[in-house]
């Protein structure tokens, strides 16, 4: 029989092998699972997860890694703030989505203007869109104790149809014919996010990326608000004796996980992306919610998760190109993922005992 | 626009095709709640039934397979979730969506093949003469057996919870875990069995919606059902006849925005469907604000439990 | 007579901690049997092989001569033994039938059960209704509900788990001769407490637990108290001495504080008034809740009240939350110790940074120096003797009274002007309490103000200067504890708001 025994300090060490375990039984799983497909695993899984960056097209590969990176670490970083206090914004793809559309709308309104201040001011309006649209749940909690699971969820469902009529009527290109959608930011030298460094993928959405994460980290680390996040998450009732106003916290974490999911969407929408269309909304905004745990809620975790995450995109990718895997795959394949890191996360809290239990112990001793 | 294009005997009728599935999976989270688990995965639950459902029902060429079929797998998604939660004591938030992510990638996998063909669905119950009757003959009588097992579901819940021994120690678990431990029920057990009713119920939902309702197998077809049924059982302060007050509401409010939208109103296409979600936040908005710290939940609900002697 | 119940050679051990070694004693039916011990001398885990919930690692247990090896505790509870817990097996949105019901293998429907409860709990003087809601009721109906729970299974054993904690001393007598009557009907009973004079009054037999063993057998109408406690404990204690400081200037002052209940089957505070000087230690007694938290949080700003209700110094603090009322010198301690003083998985340095960090001057801009909150937590295990290998242990890695000696010197170090505790040596050994008691008493001589908090009367009488009573959210007017006997203050618990009748 296998019985768990809690551990009296949580292992430091289990908290860091515990990712790299769920990742290597994710690779066996999703072999198993590739097998089932009527693929060879061992070439798919090489093809995800090798090819992308030694292989012989790595040169293009390694600058999708940073593109398909950024979004994820952004968003991911905000959630990660929340989820440390307990606050569960889980509609991070819809403040994704306003942020794109509110940065996208503030440029094209000086369309055609060209001077430097209007990529700056697009990032600017993205964040607000982002933030704005975090605040409704984030206040609903704080006003009427509603669940921001719910709202923020359903939020991403209203955040869709808005993108839809964006894309079909108010934002779409007067100038173009076809499928809707808005006029093209990225070909517009003005609003466009462009490569910083040529054949990196690094865009401004890298930077704002590495910006953010050592902003977080030092303020989880060394802040008092960060350490009042942790507080929160660890022993709410603690936090509130402590001095923490739990409505605050709540309006901070969301605002600021909305504000780096709107930038995130602007970042997409003025570069890889482009523009405003139907289907801009490409599921970033839950993908960072498996980024956010597999980096164990730390940011610099989240790096390495957001890095490894972009890989199976990329590397998916790649594989539907070559092998004909489905890119749903890939989705199995990133859930899988989360699952076992909850799973083998048992280990970091838990001591695991084999050997029974005493079951029957009434043996021996006198009379 | 043409508001007597829509007719009220079809939108009641429809009302109730529209709210069955969330009605099912509604039902099976509330005593899932009731029981002290907190399963946010009901949407990936969901639309594992859907596929699930769909295939058995093409391969086995029988509707009544596919909702067996969909039952089951929905089962296995919640049993998967409630082994990491009450055995491997992970997070039941962050599980839940695990669960919903998992199975959205996992059902667009399994659903590659079934896109765009068709299942045998369902036929409507011939009550005779009953279902001949004017208005009520159509809205009430003339529907498919998983409609009316939807109601038959309801009431045996309600008289479970208020009734029976089970449902008291169910309630008693999820009321207070540690207690329910001392007097010597087994927590692990009775919250194990709740999981998996609870998922195959929203198997069911799911099932329901890609045989009957749509009725195909679309990617993402469930669309927010799953969350839209967990916002539900908040709304009907964990009751079952409240859930079904819930559901059909929400049922008649996506009726009513389809029919809206055929009759060619003059609302903008985006906002009658975003209505539904709007409505639901709204919903949630009023309930919480009324029952202030959500006076009628579980308390021991999503919290873990170790029984460390 | 034959023994009811007979344990031999029990022992159970946990990592690191052997908690029963060898326990042999018996029962006879009829015996009000005492099992006395300190906190940690291992009574809940020989309490809980008898009921089912842990099984021995070796040893035998008979129960009229026949083996008794419970699986669980309906095995237990079909063999007829019964047991009434310390912290209540209930359930609060559920009915006191319904909760009767759950404790039974075989409960007949509803409405008989009902009428059976009723004829039950009248017999023996513990009135109940049983379609009220176990949230509503007040912690000695909670226990009626239990004990009436085990009556109605007819038991051999009942077992009481410190019973009379959450009692007033006038609803102990109530219980003691229910138990009386009980025990003449032929029902054995196993009575748990470390309260030597309950002991003395009601028991049989007694059987002394320390660290895990057996350390005597007697007759507790026989022995003196003082012996009795010897033996318990090991060493003879030093009580601390109460302070003879004057009692200076006003330091805080409450008006007329009323707050409503935080939670459903929460406990409001009504028209609080009270005055606290430099130099006094006021003692709060009451029994379990009738208020304790709700007023601690309320002093500690946890809860915000109206404004011109806290006054510290004459300065209005009843608007500012726990930071600024910390900051102005008003320090508090909480009873829950895992969760609400503490974090429990977080470590003692960042514990001692949660509620210092401002006053120590560990802030600089809002950035936290960790370092300095690492040598404040240091000083706090040194100061406190601690016992834990070092300030980044977590929280929940210490012993009760371990954690209960850093959360009182965490408060203590800050130097406070007042300090409110509630509880403070719930649960913590008597070497650890007696320290305890005397750092509040050293606080207090130095010149600062003390409320202690606590269900422990003699605690209160050995410590406080004036004792107030709290009764379902009222407090009573001080009285000089020197004035005092313990039926008096049975009666302000009981709330006999006349204080006047209290004094002749």
């Amino acid at each position: 029989m296998i019985r768990l025994e809690r551990r009296p300090t949580s292992s430091k060490a289990w908290g860091a092998a515990s990712p790299l375990l769920a990742v290597a039984l994710t690779m066996v799983a999703g072999g198993l699972m590739f097998a089932a497909l009527g693929k060879d695993p061992f070439l798919a899984i090489r093809t995800i997860f090798w090819d992308p960056i030694f292989g012989e097209f790595a040169w293009y590969f390694r600058g999708q890694l940073l593109v398909k990176a950024a979004p994820l670490i952004l968003i991911a970083v905000g959630l990660a703030l929340g989820f440390r206090a307990g606050i569960w914004n889980i509609g991070a793809e819809g403040q994704y989505i306003i942020g794109a559309i509110c940065g996208a709308a503030a440029g094209l309104v000086f369309y055609p203007a060209e001077t430097r201040l209007i990529f700056p001011m697009m990032v600017v309006f993205g964040a607000l869109g982002g933030f704005l649209w975090a605040m409704i749940p984030a206040l609903l909690k704080v006003r009427f104790g509603t669940n921001e699971i719910l709202v923020s969820l359903m939020l991403v469902y209203v955040a869709e149809n808005i993108l839809a009529s964006a894309a079909v009527s108010w934002l779409r290109n007067p100038d173009a014919v076809g499928f809707p959608g808005s006029r093209n930011l990225s070909q517009w030298p003005a609003a466009a996010n462009l490569e910083l460094i040529e054949g990196t993928g690094a865009h401004w959405g890298v930077m704002a990326a590495v910006v953010a994460v050592i902003f977080a980290q030092v303020m989880l680390t060394r802040h008092l608000i960060g350490f009042q996040i942790r507080l929160t998450g660890a022993a709410p009732r603690a936090a509130r004796f402590a001095g923490v106003r739990p409505a605050r916290l709540v309006v901070l974490c969301l605002g600021v996980a909305g504000a780096l999911a709107g930038m995130a969407g602007l970042f997409e929408v003025a570069g890889p992306a482009g523009q405003i269309s139907i289907d801009f909304a490409s599921g970033y905004g839950f993908t960072a919610i498996i980024v956010a745990f597999l980096g164990r809620l730390n940011p610099l975790g989240i790096v390495a998760a957001g890095l490894l995450m972009a890989l199976t995109y990329v590397g998916g990718d790649n594989a539907a190109g070559n092998l004909g895997i489905p890119g749903a795959a890939i989705s199995a394949f990133q859930g899988m993922l989360l699952f076992f890191l909850l799973a083998v996360d048992v280990l970091t809290n838990f001591r695991v005992r084999i050997g029974a239990r005493k079951v029957a112990p009434f043996s021996g001793g006198p009379g | 626009m043409d508001l007597g294009a829509i007719s009220p005997t079809l939108l009641i009728a429809s009302l109730m095709v529209a709210a069955t599935p969330i009605l099912l999976a509604a039902l099976g989270e509330m005593m899932v709640e009731k029981a002290g688990v907190l399963n946010l995965g009901v949407e990936g639950m969901m639309i594992m039934g859907a596929v699930a459902g769909f295939i058995a029902a093409v391969e086995g060429g029988s509707p009544w397979l596919g909702f067996f079929t969909a039952a089951m797998a929905g089962a296995g998604m919640a049993l998967l979730f409630g082994f990491l939660t009450q055995v491997l004591l992970s997070n039941q938030v962050a599980t839940g969506l695990a669960l919903t992510l998992f199975g959205l990638g996992l059902s667009a996998l399994l659903g590659q093949g079934y896109v765009g063909i068709k299942a045998e669905s369902l036929g409507r119950v011939d009550l005779g003469w009953l279902s001949d009757l004017p208005f009520f003959g159509r809205v009430v009588f003339g529907h498919d057996p998983i409609v009316y097992l939807s109601l038959v579901l309801v009431a045996a819940v309600w008289a479970f919870l208020r009734f029976s021994r089970a449902g008291l120690i169910l309630r008693a678990v999820g009321e207070s875990h540690d207690a329910a431990h001392a007097l010597g029920y087994n927590v692990l057990r009775v919250r194990m069995m709740a999981i998996a009713f609870g998922g195959a119920c929203a198997g069911l939902g799911g099932a329901y919606l890609s045989l009957v309702r749509v009725p195909q197998w679309t990617e993402g077809m469930t669309a927010g059902a799953g969350w839209i049924a967990l916002a539900i059982v908040v709304f009907a302060s964990w009751r079952a006849g409240r859930v079904l007050i819930g559901a059909y509401l929400f049922g008649g409010i996506t009726v009513l925005q389809l029919n809206l939208q055929t009759a060619g109103a003059r609302i903008p296409v985006e906002l009658l469907s975003a209505a539904p979600y709007l409505v639901t936040i709204l919903v949630l908005v009023l309930i919480s604000s009324r029952a202030g710290r959500g006076g009628d939940a579980p308390a021991d609900l999503g919290k873990p439990f170790h029984a460390s002697a | 007579m034959t023994a009811l119940l007979d344990l031999s050679g029990l022992t159970k051990t946990y990592p690191g901690v052997v908690a029963n070694d060898g326990v042999s004693f018996s029962i006879a039916a009829g015996e009000i049997h005492a099992l006395l011990g300190e906190n940690g001398a291992g009574k809940s885990t020989l309490v809980k092989m008898i009921y089912g919930l842990v099984s021995p690692d070796s040893g035998t247990m008979r129960l009229s001569g026949a083996s008794y090896t419970p699986q669980d505790p309906r095995a237990a509870r079909a063999s007829g033994v019964a047991m009434v817990f310390q912290h209540f097996s209930l359930f609060e949105a559920l009915s006191v039938a319904e909760n009767v019901g759950l404790g039974m293998e075989n409960p007949p429907k509803l409405r008989d059960l009902s009428q059976r409860i009723r004829e039950v709990s009248e017999a023996y003087g513990l009135p109940l209704d049983p379609a009220r809601r176990v949230g509503d009721l007040s912690a000695g109906e909670r226990q009626r509900v239990e004990i009436v729970r085990c009556l109605l299974q007819d038991p051999r054993l009942l077992i009481m788990d410190e019973p009379t904690s959450v009692l007033t001393p006038q609803e102990v007598d109530i219980l003691f001769t229910t138990l009386r009557q009980l025990a003449k009907e032929g029902t054995a009973i196993l009575y748990i407490s470390h309260k030597l004079e309950e002991i003395r009054t009601l028991c049989d037999a007694a059987t002394i637990l320390r660290g895990g063993k057996v350390v005597g057998d007697c007759n507790p109408r026989e022995v003196s108290a003082a012996e009795l406690a010897e033996r318990m404990v090991g060493t003879a204690l030093v009580a601390p001495k109460a302070s003879k400081a004057l009692t200076g200037e006003e330091i805080l002052r409450v008006e007329a504080l009323s707050l409503p209940p935080a939670s459903q089957f929460g406990t409001p505070l009504r028209d609080i008034s009270l005055s606290l000087r430099a130099g006094e230690v006021l003692g709060i007694g009451g029994v379990a809740g009738n208020g304790q938290d709700e007023l601690l949080g309320a002093l500690s700003g946890e809860r915000v009240s109206a404004a011109q209700c806290v006054f510290l110094e004459g300065q209005d603090v009843s608007r500012l939350g726990p930071r600024a009322r910390r900051k102005a010198g008003l320090l508090a301690a909480p009873e829950e110790r895992l969760g609400h003083a503490a974090a429990p998985d977080m470590s003692l340095t960042e514990n001692a940074a949660m509620t210092a960090a401002a006053r120590k001057g560990l802030l600089w801009r809002g950035f936290v120096d960790w370092a300095g909150a690492k040598g404040f937590a240091q000083d706090v295990i040194a100061a406190f003797d601690v016992r834990t290998p070092g300030p980044g242990v977590a929280a929940r890695a210490l012993s009760g009274g371990n954690l209960q000696k850093f959360v009182i010197g965490r408060e203590v170090l800050q130097d406070p002007k007042v300090l409110v505790v509630n509880q403070p040596t719930w649960g913590v050994d008597a070497s650890a309490a007696a320290a305890i008691r005397q750092a509040l008493l050293d606080l207090a001589a130095d010149g600062a103000g003390v409320i202690v908090i606590s269900q422990d009367l003699d605690e209160l009488l050995e410590i406080s200067d004036r004792f107030a009573a709290l009764n379902e959210g009222r407090l009573g007017a001080p009285v000089p504890t020197a004035d005092l006997t313990i039926e008096q203050i049975g009666l302000m618990l009981g709330g006999a708001h006349d204080m006047e009748r209290v004094h002749v």
